[in-house]
């Protein structure tokens, strides 16, 4: 089964960078260059150190956005999924964030809290808290009333209801929102850099754009999306760790 | 004109109660405008198993969870060994209708966990739990999770954690209601044995007719909402007879024909 899942991505990676070769060697546009060609652009940026400095500069935003977006909107999720007040008090925030579009609000990120780090950590945050929060507090709000019971019949205290009930029950669709939260925060960290100052990833995109070095700025956004997916799979990795029989179905299946 | 007959066989004397593990008192409950139960008063001999018999939606789990603690009643009180319940406690232990498992422990953690909320170490609760393990007759699943075991092994789980905590008192809600036919029948005869070994008083939730004639020391007839003790049935003869014939007893029949009688015309 595992074996499978492995040949499948490599199968279909394989599909994917075979339609770019393609696709590039046709060309579809003059800007797009070929797989190879991007990736001998990705090795040279990567040995001469520049993708080294610029996730220096994206990390920062990004590790720190997605760990408050994480720990935050976990926290906040369970408190607005166990209480019906604050539930109606902050829910509607984050449904109207989740919906907001950024590009709007960034100039006023920037008129409050000028270029630096600060505006890019809440572009990340505002990218990625939204769904973690929404994502947490459905899922202690669904957790099986007649696990809720089994706790309490067995005088389990409201706070271990909490930690060995609610959240190992919920934490299927918290992971699964900690994961929509995390590429979500990903792209917001490229696009702070795109948008407020160009930085790190978002300044070789910019930059090889400018001078038309497109297997550069390929090689860029290909490196940052590789970086989220192998974050990706770590969190994976995490739940199944932690959470061992959920991952591989539930009881009422 | 078949009364009288039915009336003779079945057993329903008053016999003398010394002691009563369990006694509800005028117990009402409401959900909204629904009246579940009305001024509902039973006693629970000790070591014995009663039934809580009655058509869906009758309140029975909605009695069995006042036992439990974890509802409260609008008025009347439920008393356990003398002393008024007013929340869940240890000598209470519940088996739920759909085995309230928790999918992301395996069989061993499920088991001890009415211990681990207890605070009992590790090592010990975990013996606990593999010694009613292997006396459901799990032994060797230990280490499964519950998506990995069929309907009636997961309520077997379901027994052995109800059963490692140790409660004078077993609330059974149902339990059998979700595994098939056969292994339903398996169950029962396990449980007329656990009944015999153990030392417990059995509250057992059933809509089967049957079952309860089969397993019970008492059953009580519930009738539809709201709610009270319409009678009292003691199958005590077919107690002292042998497990396998039970099924083709003249008086089980009996029993059975009679309780359908008083229940049919509750039922469209
Ligand atoms: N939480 C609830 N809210 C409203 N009505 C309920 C609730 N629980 C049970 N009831 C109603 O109370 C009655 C008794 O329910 P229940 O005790 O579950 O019956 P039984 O277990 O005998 O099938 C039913 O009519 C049911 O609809
Ligand atoms: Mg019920």
């Amino acid at each position: 089964m595992k074996r499978r899942s492995l040949w499948l991505k490599i199968i279909s990676a394989a599909v994917l960078f075979g339609a770019w070769q393609i696709a590039g060697m046709i060309p579809v546009s003059y800007a797009f260059p070929t797989f190879f060609e991007s990736m001998a652009a990705l090795v040279r940026m990567a040995f001469d150190g520049t993708l080294l400095m610029a996730y220096i500069e994206t990390l920062r935003p990004l590790v720190v956005g997605v760990g408050i977006s994480a720990v935050l909107g976990i926290g906040l999720g369970l408190w607005i999924g166990l209480s019906a007040r604050f539930d109606w008090l902050f829910s509607p925030i984050f449904i109207v964030m989740q919906a907001a579009p950024l590009a709007a609000l960034i100039p006023l990120l920037v008129m409050a809290y000028g270029i630096g780090l600060t505006s890019k950590v809440f572009v990340v945050c505002i990218m990625a808290m939204p769904v973690i929060v929404l994502n947490t507090a459905s899922a202690v709000r669904n957790t099986p009333a007649s696990l809720k019971e089994m706790g309490r019949s067995f005088l389990a205290s409201d706070r271990m209801i909490m930690l060995r009930i609610i959240i190992p029950a919920a934490s299927p669709v918290i992971f699964s929102g900690l994961r929509l939260g995390v590429s979500a925060g990903f792209i917001g960290a490229v696009l702070a850099e795109l948008k407020i100052t160009p930085t790190g990833v978002g300044d070789i995109i910019t930059y090889s754009r400018s001078i038309a070095d497109y297997p550069a700025m390929y090689a860029a956004i290909f490196s940052i999306i590789l970086l989220a997916v192998l974050f990706l799979n770590f969190l994976e990795r995490l739940e199944v760790y932690l959470f061992e029989g959920n991952v591989r179905g539930y009881a009422s299946d | 004109m078949v009364m009288p007959q039915i009336k003779e066989a079945v057993n329903v004397t008053d016999m003398p109660q010394s002691d009563n593990a369990v006694v509800a008192r005028k117990v009402s409950k409401t959900y909204g405008d629904v009246e579940a139960l009305r001024e509902l008063s039973l006693e629970f001999p000790r070591g014995q198993l009663t039934s809580l018999l009655g058509p869906s939606g009758c309140g029975k789990t909605t009695l069995l969870k006042i036992i439990a603690g974890l509802l409260k009643p609008n008025s009347g009180e439920i008393e356990v060994n003398g002393k008024p319940v007013t929340g869940p406690g240890p000598d209470r232990a519940f088996v739920f209708q759909d085995f309230a498992l928790m999918p992301w422990a395996n069989v061993l953690r499920n088991v001890a966990f009415g211990l681990e909320l207890r605070g009992v170490a590790k090592s010990e609760r975990e013996a606990v739990a593999e010694k009613y393990i292997a006396e459901v007759g799990l032994a060797g699943f230990e280490k499964s999770y519950p998506h990995q075991l069929s309907g009636g092994m997961r309520q077997r789980v379901g027994l052995a954690r109800a059963l490692s905590v140790d409660a004078d008192v077993l609330l059974m809600d149902e339990p059998f209601s979700a595994v098939d036919e056969q292994t339903r029948r398996k169950f029962q005869e396990d449980l007329l044995n656990l009944v015999q070994h153990e030392n417990k008083t059995f509250i057992f939730v059933t809509h089967s007719i049957e079952e309860a004639v089969y397993v019970s020391d008492q059953i009580a007839i519930l009738l539809p909402r709201p709610s009270r003790v319409s009678e009292i049935i003691r199958p005590t003869d077919l107690r002292h007879k042998n497990v396998d014939n039970i099924r083709r007893d003249p008086e089980y029949l009996d029993i059975v024909d009679s309780i359908w009688a008083s229940l049919r015309s509750y039922v469209e």
